[in-house]
């Protein structure tokens, strides 16, 4: 069987719908710590609740992931720059499962309750624990950080694909003409 | 796929470049406050620091002790509200009682404002409330808010409060009227347990037919001054309350008041008139009193936006502002908690590691 050029739809679908996912809770994030303004409550009940579904796409991604073939790199890119490439995607999966992890273990520290659109409650599972929510608390901001930094190479290095090499890397995730 | 043409390499290049540093220039003007208002989270706790924060503790309130015992309510909020607290039944409740200041050695008997905060249910019962002894804030918006604390800082130079800047403050803001007229009129009681402490802003209890009414509460004290303090004493409150609390338990009366339709539920800085109906949820049993190295209160961040299930937040901008502001400040303890495990909560260990 050979390699397709593209990812599957279901990959395409998961990868640009997490993107603006992703986007919109990094800058929420980042937003939401600083303002004193009356949407704050409202904008940090969207952030746990839209945090839990970021939870649940990642996995199902990574089940697609690994259940659907992938398209290889083309033949003229260096062995090393292959592997970086691939590690620079995993290092992303990381900090895809990180952020909300910390995010939901963190308010478990703190004692606080994760609604989701007000339709349940996460439990509870680590004690109340004031070293423990400082740790994941700073854990949640450096991972996002570290995700910005890797989102910003992964559109740098696609657009190189896409715009200078012109190679089909950037096309097997936004799709082909027929 | 096409042929590249060289000329168009340098545009392509600028491609790139313009939209990956244009992103990563949004992220760091967003993270670096662009389209925030003119005060943050970070700036009142800076300000609450003064550039000498105590490590480990509250940037506000630092000063306090845990309490523990239980919510026993009567059930007449239940036609109000579905919070479980309400129904006839004891809640369990962790509690801090502190007094107002960044400062966790400060005597107890100078501080202006003295608090209970209380937690109890968990999950989406989970409600806490940070009360206050003023009925009233000073003024309606985090803004005008942190214009007040810069008035009352002591001035950095002389290290004494400017009554210069502080009657210039209070001339700009007509709204500080209620509050001041309070001050003139409260003396500080000689024991924790014979203060009123208020919940300040106005929240709304929310029935199952899911009808709104605004509200503010009180714990109203069920017993009278107790001896004159002995003055030189720094934890001279503290130390009254333990005592207190060892020979019996301590009792307030949690008192509803509901708001009328021609009351604003979110203007922090007026008063509700006193022919509003009152009602008695039940009362606040305290059984223990401990310090916060030997209680579970000091992990506790009491924001007062965590409510449960049958309670809402009013639009009130002060209110809405306390959540971010909290946060900022827990952050930065649990922040110097984790990277330094010595730290103790308790304001007496620090003064003997000073010595």
């Amino acid at each position: 069987m050979s390699q397709p050029t593209t990812y599957s739809l279901s990959a395409r679908i998961m990868h640009w719908g997490m993107a603006f996912l992703l986007f919109s809770m990094l800058f929420a994030g980042l937003a939401m710590v600083q303002s004193l303004q009356p949407w704050h409550l409202t904008l940090l009940g969207l952030h746990k609740s839209f945090g839990v579904i970021a939870l649940i796409a990642v996995i199902v991604r990574l089940v697609i992931r690994l259940r659907t073939t992938t398209p290889a790199l083309p033949d003229s890119i260096p062995a090393l720059q292959k592997r970086i490439a691939h590690a620079s995607h995993w290092l992303l999966y990381a900090a895809m499962f990180a952020m909300p992890l910390s995010g939901y273990f963190m308010q478990n520290a703190a004692g606080r309750p994760v609604a989701v659109f007000d339709l349940f409650t996460l439990p509870a599972i680590m004690p109340v624990s004031l070293p423990l929510y400082g740790f994941f608390r700073e854990v949640h901001a450096l991972v996002a950080w570290a995700l910005i930094a890797l989102v910003l190479v992964h559109i740098a290095a696609a657009l190189h694909h896409g715009l200078v090499k012109r190679d089909g890397v950037l096309q097997s995730m936004t799709g082909r003409k027929k | 796929m096409s042929k590249k043409t060289p000329s168009a390499l340098p545009l392509r290049y600028a491609i790139i470049i313009g939209a990956v540093g244009g992103l990563g220039a949004l992220v760091f003007a967003v993270a670096g406050g662009l389209g925030q208002s003119s005060v943050t989270a970070q700036d009142f706790v800076n300000l609450q620091e003064g550039g000498n924060p105590h490590l480990g503790f509250r940037r506000a309130h630092a000063k306090g002790f845990c309490v523990a015992g239980e919510f026993v309510s009567n059930g007449s909020l239940q036609p109000y509200s579905i919070a479980p607290q309400f129904t006839a039944t004891s809640t369990p409740f962790v509690g801090r009682i502190s007094i107002a200041g960044g400062n966790p050695t400060a005597p107890d008997l100078n501080a202006p404002v003295r608090s209970l905060a209380l937690s109890f249910g968990e999950g989406s019962s989970r409600w806490l409330t940070a009360m206050n002894t003023p009925p009233v804030m000073a003024v309606g918006t985090p803004e005008a808010f942190y214009q007040q604390i810069q008035a009352l800082s002591p001035d950095p130079e002389t290290g004494e409060r400017n009554p210069e800047r502080i009657s210039a403050f209070f001339a700009a803001h007509p709204e500080t009227q209620t509050f001041r007229n309070w001050q003139a009129g409260y003396t500080p009681s000689s024991s924790f347990a014979s203060e009123i402490y208020h919940s300040i802003n106005a929240f709304y209890l929310i029935n199952e037919n899911g009808d709104r009414q605004a509200v503010r509460w009180a714990a109203m004290p069920t017993v009278s001054n107790g001896e004159t303090l002995d003055a030189a004493n720094a934890n001279a409150l503290q130390d009254e309350f333990f005592a207190r609390v060892e020979a019996q338990p301590v009792a307030f009366d949690l008192t509803f008041t509901f708001a009328n339709d021609s009351d604003d539920e979110t203007n922090p800085t007026v008063l509700w008139p006193s022919t509003r109906r009152n009602m008695i949820a039940g009362q606040i049993v305290v059984h223990q009193a401990m310090p916060e190295s030997e209680g579970n209160c000091n992990e506790i961040n009491f924001d007062p936006l965590v409510l449960p299930k049958g309670m809402a937040a009013t639009a009130d901008p002060i209110l809405r502002a306390r959540s971010a502001a909290y946060a900022e400040s827990y952050r930065r303890r649990a922040r110097e908690h984790f990277l330094n495990s010595s730290l103790q909560p308790s304001p007496q260990k620090e003064s003997e590691n000073n010595q």
